[in-house]
């Protein structure tokens, strides 16, 4: 595996000039010790920070969603205009693209692992390297009982964009009955609960664990490089469920924000767009609840495919094809279908800001806590063009980034994004991406 | 053959160290190790072998990968990931929780504890080693043993409770890595330096695994234990006798499955308003019409592989009998049906499992179609399209003047930047296009009639019977077939150094008359499938394995 993180200590201090330079080299809960944001009003607790991703496939129509200023803007493009409740809150990032360094483009693929993990595929193969969810996950979510929830709204497990590399990609939940007995089934402790009882059970998988957990030196010692390094992932993931066994053993210190969502039942899944937008819509309320309840510091949505395979009840194409076959509009100057898929895209995105802004926390909302990073595969879907791909950050991470801004950077690469989120975050680098895509320029007028 | 191989003996340095010489380079072998994760139907064919089928498994498996062309390659890339093993915790406890209920205890349990409410060491003893034993498919080592009594025992005492420790015990050993992958060992090969031989229990595994796609049973376990396995006679013995097993049909499903591209069938949907009569169910029997129709004709039948592509003879359910629109019985389930002599469906290509999983869910694609022949049943490679291409001309899907996919992919193609890779797939997939995407036959599209004239490579045909004839004559179907079921085998992608051993495949299986279980039997009974060349490992070994030559130990560096 080609190392993708490249620091020396002066360039993440250059990095994090201005931004969170409290989080360099001190221990995760540190991190959370943010002097630029705020802390709790009332009892001065250091407010967690949180981190999302939204991702959908097929782009938007160029010229349609980017604000028409940069810096401070007044107006979304039209295809945003459903977060308008939220301009304030979000950063639009137009004009940056995937370099692909002559490999061949894996359309609808190349630009969205760029995006996510600053490298770009040789063949339909993902590379070795992590998408950087997973990065600020293992700085900022190691306390929490899920390192990450992953959902995927069209239905499909590997729809998740969250991956560890080439070996690991986490698996998206596709039914939000699964998801709400994961996170707030038997095993849920509410922290809010006066009654505390450890379960003598997991006392003993506790314990038992270790006859696995002792095995792995051993076992590392008797296979080769490739085999170590999935043994080895096997071992972090184990020592994740010792973890989450080690949680359920304590108390939970009380949380104000925390309450159980409604139940749900079983549901449709599939690719129909109002089947995708209900199941987006109650994952959104079991997502919701597990941040506000500190079950999990790091969400990941897929809202679809790259290679979008949303579909209209009743229509031969799905959106996937809209993008490609759909003739622009003459009168309109762009393509009407699109603009419907998209419409519905980013009107679910809507829904699941509302619901993050809906819960008050200390001075602000959930929302304000966290940093939701939105991208696609795609600038331009119709002819898979890689440049002015859509990206956007909502909310500043309890005050790490300004907000309200449009970045246009034109022909930077996609990257930039990335490594601003990666330092807002509190990861340690100075350099991210690889070739062309490689980059140290911090988004600067966003890091507060 | 190693003498030592009957035995267990882990690949330990001291395993390498009497292999390895300097200066082996060279060798004509290339297998290499391979770990792959296993899969959900092989958890579930363990677990209902092991424990039988009365234990509910339930739970959401990690997805697969594909790697060149295969999930069984695929299956030794990937790891598992902490939300994976969230679910492998939570299905392992959920099946130990029922192993020692007391609903299953008295026949999956061989002894009763001296009391139910205390440990008791000896008959958990008992229990763990059988059970480990077919759950990592080779015997615990002593120490082991002791090891997965003592959680027994320590939760027995901690809950009270004999059961209750022994499952925590039984969860221990299904969240092991020697569970979860298919562990290789290897040892020095005593009649060549220059290779690395499978061990006995872990040459069981790769047949089980290959032959049945499931673990090796307890006869298989006893013959790598008493030595069977160490001669080619012995393994040769032990083969014939699984080919011969029904259970052989587990295997070879499980190949075309994976080579047919069958997980798509998870995410397979078709527009409800356009073809209501398209459910879940239908591409559920749909998959399994063509498993049936394939291990009957290359196993039962012994047909000759080539006939896939135009054997009549399938099996229908009362449901696929309403889309491919004939009479079956509808009080029975699975039947045998003989498509009649000129009826424009023959062979796995016209089947609904080919026609609709490469398809839109709205309307048919001969591109995808064709695409996915070349691809998965040719081994070509079909080119990604360009990455800057405008699809004006696709754009006029609106044209009352282009009413069939022929039209609108002529017109696509007349762009000399698209023509290039649409020639390759669509002549073949326009054969096909008087199945529409749910499978279902028709003659009209929008009203004008379907022309299904195709052509490949050069031969000119008509419709899916043409198209299969067609297919049953060309040499790419099986050397196709033989790179994939060799790789399949193996467990990774074939290299050069393979190609001495593919050719002779390649013979044997034409000699045979194309006979699959022929080819099955070839490449379980080749030195190359038990062995690795030691050079190989080189490159993989864990840096500080030391490995001896002849003259001087020298540190081997990746």
């Amino acid at each position: 595996m080609i190392p993708l993180r490249k620091m020396n200590r002066r360039t993440a201090l250059r990095g994090m000039m201005g931004g969170a330079a409290v989080t360099v080299g001190l221990p995760i809960l540190d991190c959370f010790l943010n002097e630029n944001g705020t802390a709790f009003a009332a009892t001065n607790a250091p407010r967690p920070v949180r981190f999302g991703t939204w991702f959908w496939g097929c782009g938007l129509n160029p010229g349609r969603w980017e604000p028409t200023t940069v810096g401070e803007f007044t107006e979304f493009g039209p295809e945003l205009a459903v977060l308008d409740p939220f301009k304030s809150k979000v950063n639009v990032y137009s004009g940056m693209k995937t370099f692909l360094d002559g490999k061949p483009n894996g359309v609808h693929f190349s630009g969205a692992i760029c995006c996510t993990t600053g490298a770009v595929p040789t063949d339909l193969v993902p590379t070795d390297h992590p998408s950087f969810d997973t990065v600020i996950a293992d700085t900022i979510g190691q306390r929490s009982r899920f390192r990450s929830l992953e959902v995927a709204c069209t239905g499909v497990a590997s729809h998740s964009q969250s991956r560890r590399g080439a070996s690991a990609l986490n698996p998206a939940e596709v039914s939000p009955l699964a998801l709400y007995q994961r996170v707030f089934g038997d095993e849920f402790i509410d922290p809010n609960s006066a009654e505390f009882t450890p379960d003598p059970k997991v006392m003993v998988r506790k314990s038992a664990l270790s006859v696995v957990t002792d095995k792995r030196k051993e076992l590392l010692k008797q296979v080769g490089a490739a085999d170590r390094e999935r043994l080895d992932q096997y071992f972090t993931s184990l020592r994740e469920l010792e973890q989450q066994l080690d949680l359920q053993l304590r108390k939970p210190a009380p949380i104000e924000t925390c309450t159980i969502p409604e139940s749900v039942t079983e549901k449709e899944i599939g690719t129909e767009i109002e089947t995708v937008k209900e199941n987006c819509r109650l994952f959104s309320k079991i997502l919701t609840h597990a941040v506000a309840c500190d079950q999990t510091r790091v969400i990941n949505i897929a809202f679809a495919d790259a290679t979008s395979s949303l579909r209209v009840i009743g229509g031969t194409q799905s959106h996937h094809e809209f993008t490609h076959e759909e003739p622009v509009d003459p009168i309109l100057g762009y393509q009407p279908g699109v603009a419907e898929f998209n419409a519905h895209i980013m009107g679910s995105f809507a829904g699941v800001l509302a619901d993050l802004d809906g819960v008050k926390e200390g001075d602000g909302t959930l929302l304000d806590s966290m940093i939701m990073f939105a991208s696609t595969d795609h600038g331009y879907a119709k002819v898979h063009g890689l440049e002015n791909m859509p990206l956007m950050s909502i909310g500043s991470g309890s005050g790490r980034l300004n907000t309200g801004l449009h970045v246009n950077a034109v022909g930077d690469p996609v990257t930039r994004v990335g490594l601003t989120m990666q330092q807002a975050m509190g990861v340690p680098i100075g350099t991210w991406g690889t070739l062309s895509n490689e980059t140290s320029k911090t988004i600067t007028e966003v890091i507060a | 053959m190693a003498e030592n191989a009957g035995m267990f003996v882990k690949w330990t340095s001291a395993a390498v160290a009497t292999a390895t010489l300097v200066g082996v380079a060279g060798t004509a072998l290339s297998a290499e190790i391979t770990r792959g994760r296993l899969n959900e139907v092989q958890y579930r064919r363990i677990v209902a072998d092991v424990f039988g089928p009365s234990i509910d498994i339930g739970g959401r498996f990690e997805p697969e990968v594909r790697r060149d062309g295969l999930m069984a390659v695929g299956a030794g890339f990937v790891s598992v990931t902490p939300s994976g093993m969230e679910e492998f915790d939570k299905i392992a406890r959920n099946i130990a929780q029922q192993v020692v209920s007391e609903e299953h205890r008295a026949s999956l349990i061989p002894c009763t504890p001296s009391a139910p409410n205390k440990a008791d060491a000896k008959c958990a003893g008992t229990f763990l080693s059988e059970a480990g034993k077919l759950l990592f498919r080779r015997p615990l080592s002593n120490s082991e043993v002791k090891d997965y009594v003592k959680v027994a025992s320590q939760s027995a005492d901690k809950l009270g409770d004999f059961y209750a420790g022994l499952g925590t015990a039984l969860w221990t050993l299904m969240v092991s890595p020697e569970f979860l992958f298919q562990q290789e060992h290897l040892v020095a090969d005593a009649d060549n330096p220059a290779l690395l031989e499978l061990d006995a229990y872990s040459k069981a595994s790769r047949l089980s695994f290959l032959l049945w796609n499931a673990a090796p049973s307890p006869e298989l376990l006893a013959a790598a234990e008493n030595g069977d396995l160490n001669t080619m006679e012995g393994v040769t013995r032990q083969v014939d006798k699984m080919l011969a097993s029904p259970r052989l049909a587990d295997g070879i499903r499980s190949f075309f499955a994976d080579m047919l591209g069958f997980d798509e069938f998870d995410s397979l949907a078709k527009d409800s308003e356009l073809f209501p009569k398209f459910s879940f169910q239908v591409a559920n029997d749909a998959r399994e019409q063509t498993l049936r129709t394939l291990a009957d004709h290359l196993v039962v039948q012994k047909g000759d592989y080539r006939d896939i592509f135009t054997t009549r003879r399938t099996f229908l359910t009362p449901l696929l009998g309403s889309i491919y629109g004939v009479a079956v019985n509808p009080d029975a389930a699975w039947q045998v049906y003989e498509f009649p002599e000129g009826d424009p469906r023959s062979g796995i290509l016209s089947q609904v499992s080919f026609t609709a999983l490469h398809s839109h869910p709205g309307r048919t694609s001969p591109t995808l179609r064709g695409k996915a022949l070349r691809e998965l049943l040719m081994c070509q490679i079909v080119p990604q399209p360009p990455g800057a291409v405008d699809f004006t001309l696709v754009d006029e899907t609106d044209n009352s003047q282009f009413k069939t996919a022929r039209d609108r992919l002529d017109a696509h193609a007349a762009e000399p930047m698209c023509a290039g890779c649409h020639r390759i797939t669509d002549p073949m997939g326009l054969a096909l296009e008087k199945f529409d995407t749910s499978g279902q036959y028709r003659m009209t599209e929008h009203g004008a009639t379907i022309d299904t004239s195709g052509a490949l490579d050069g031969v000119n045909f008509d419709g899916a019977v043409g198209l299969g004839q067609t297919l049953q004559d060309h040499p790419a179907p099986t050397d196709c077939v033989v790179n994939r079921l060799l790789s399949f085998s193996v467990g990774r992608a074939l290299t050069k150094a393979d190609d001495p051993w593919v050719a002779r495949l390649q013979s044997v299986f034409a000699d045979s008359g194309y006979q699959f279980p022929a080819l099955l039997r070839e490449i379980v009974t080749s030195e190359e499938f038990y062995h690795v060349p030691a050079e190989s490992m080189r490159t993989q070994a864990a840096p500080y394995v030391k490995m001896a030559s002849d003259t001087s130990t020298q540190e081997i560096r990746k």
